[in-house]
């Protein structure tokens, strides 16, 4: 047997592991957040794909669910909350206005949480079913058992550019 | 049911300063030019008759063409005698300032500096007048008719790649 077959079932089986061991940090910022914690409940029951468990600390958890609008004063702390997660991780937008900036078009949302974070799965709805999260949920793992996912270190490879040096740095200059 | 607070104010102050009164569907209302909007609210509040005690709102409205183009907007409501009036206040675009209500209502604070941040209008004499949603190095007012609405300000540099 040559040596890349068990390098190759090697990084199959971890990514076994991580599929079903995602710890998520929930960043949720508004109404979708309702519909969010039936996912919990035990009619949906995220526990059943592993996932259930939330670490309400970035550098514990691996999978950032965006929740709920994102203005653009709240980019920073999006952008810092993704950048102190640990690799491997990945992000789903929950609803259309992490996703889109839904039917706010104006001076205050950011259209989309992917304007600062790169996004693995987006879920359309205002809010969601849950059905539809759970669904975001397998699309996830069949991702990360393919090995794709936007961590950094991808990203870096992918399209060669650096993303939170790129990010970080504020563009507006301070006065009223 | 204020016709007594409208009826109070016109005996009280000069036609100069009370431009204007009107009674619609059992609001009452009342315009005074900016110089007596201090003056005349102490008055609403003060007077024993009247008793405006609770602020209920402050806030502004853009009428883009008109002159004076902002009206600033004063809700007040007497928790005892039960009447309530609306005041407004025309203030031009090039000298958008009135005088601040903290002396009489703490809590117009953050009302006043909302209208700011919104609209800017400057409160003359307010304590701590900061944008409130905004954050600070966002420019212009957003709420004003002459905001570009496809104008965004972002914080954070855009990933490349998306729209």
């Amino acid at each position: 047997m040559p040596l890349t077959f068990y390098s190759s079932k090697l990084a199959d089986a971890v990514n076994w592991a991580r599929k079903y061991s995602l710890f998520q940090y929930p960043f949720v910022t508004a109404c979708c957040g309702m519909e969010f914690m039936a996912l919990w409940a035990p009619k949906y029951d995220v526990a059943r794909f592993g996932a259930e468990f939330p670490r309400f600390s970035p550098r514990q958890s691996d999978l950032l669910i965006v929740v709920g609008t994102i203005t653009e004063r709240q980019a920073p702390v999006l952008r810092r909350i993704y950048d102190q997660m640990c690799e491997p991780k990945w992000v789903i937008a929950f609803g259309v206005c992490a996703s889109t900036g839904g039917f706010y078009q104006n001076y205050s949302v950011m259209p989309g949480a992917d304007q600062v974070i790169p996004v693995d799965v987006y879920v359309p709805g205002c809010p969601p079913r849950p059905e539809q999260a759970l669904d975001a949920l397998m699309l996830l793992q069949d991702r990360i058992q393919r090995g794709e996912g936007h961590s950094q270190v991808v990203l870096k490879q992918e399209k060669g550019f650096d993303v939170p040096l790129a990010a970080i740095r504020p563009i507006a200059k301070a006065g009223v | 049911m204020a016709k007594i607070v409208l009826d109070k104010l016109t005996e009280r102050f000069a036609p100069g300063d009370i431009l204007e009164t009107g009674s619609q569907h059992g609001n009452e209302w009342a315009r005074v030019v900016p110089a007596a909007w201090f003056q005349v609210a102490e008055f609403l509040r003060d007077d024993p008759s009247l008793r405006l005690n609770m602020f209920v709102d402050l806030t502004c409205v853009d009428r883009l063409p008109r002159e004076p183009r902002f009206d600033v907007v004063l809700h007040l409501y007497s928790s005892e005698k039960k009447h309530r009036v609306r005041l407004l206040s025309g203030v031009p675009d090039n000298q958008a300032v009135i005088d601040t209500l903290v002396p009489l209502w703490p809590g117009a604070n953050w009302f006043e500096r909302e209208a700011f941040d919104m609209y800017g209008v400057r409160f003359e004499g307010h304590p701590d007048l900061r944008r409130i949603l905004m954050y600070p190095e966002f420019q212009g007012y957003p709420l004003r008719k002459d905001y570009p609405k496809e104008k965004r300000q972002p914080l954070l540099r855009r990933l490349p790649g998306s729209v």
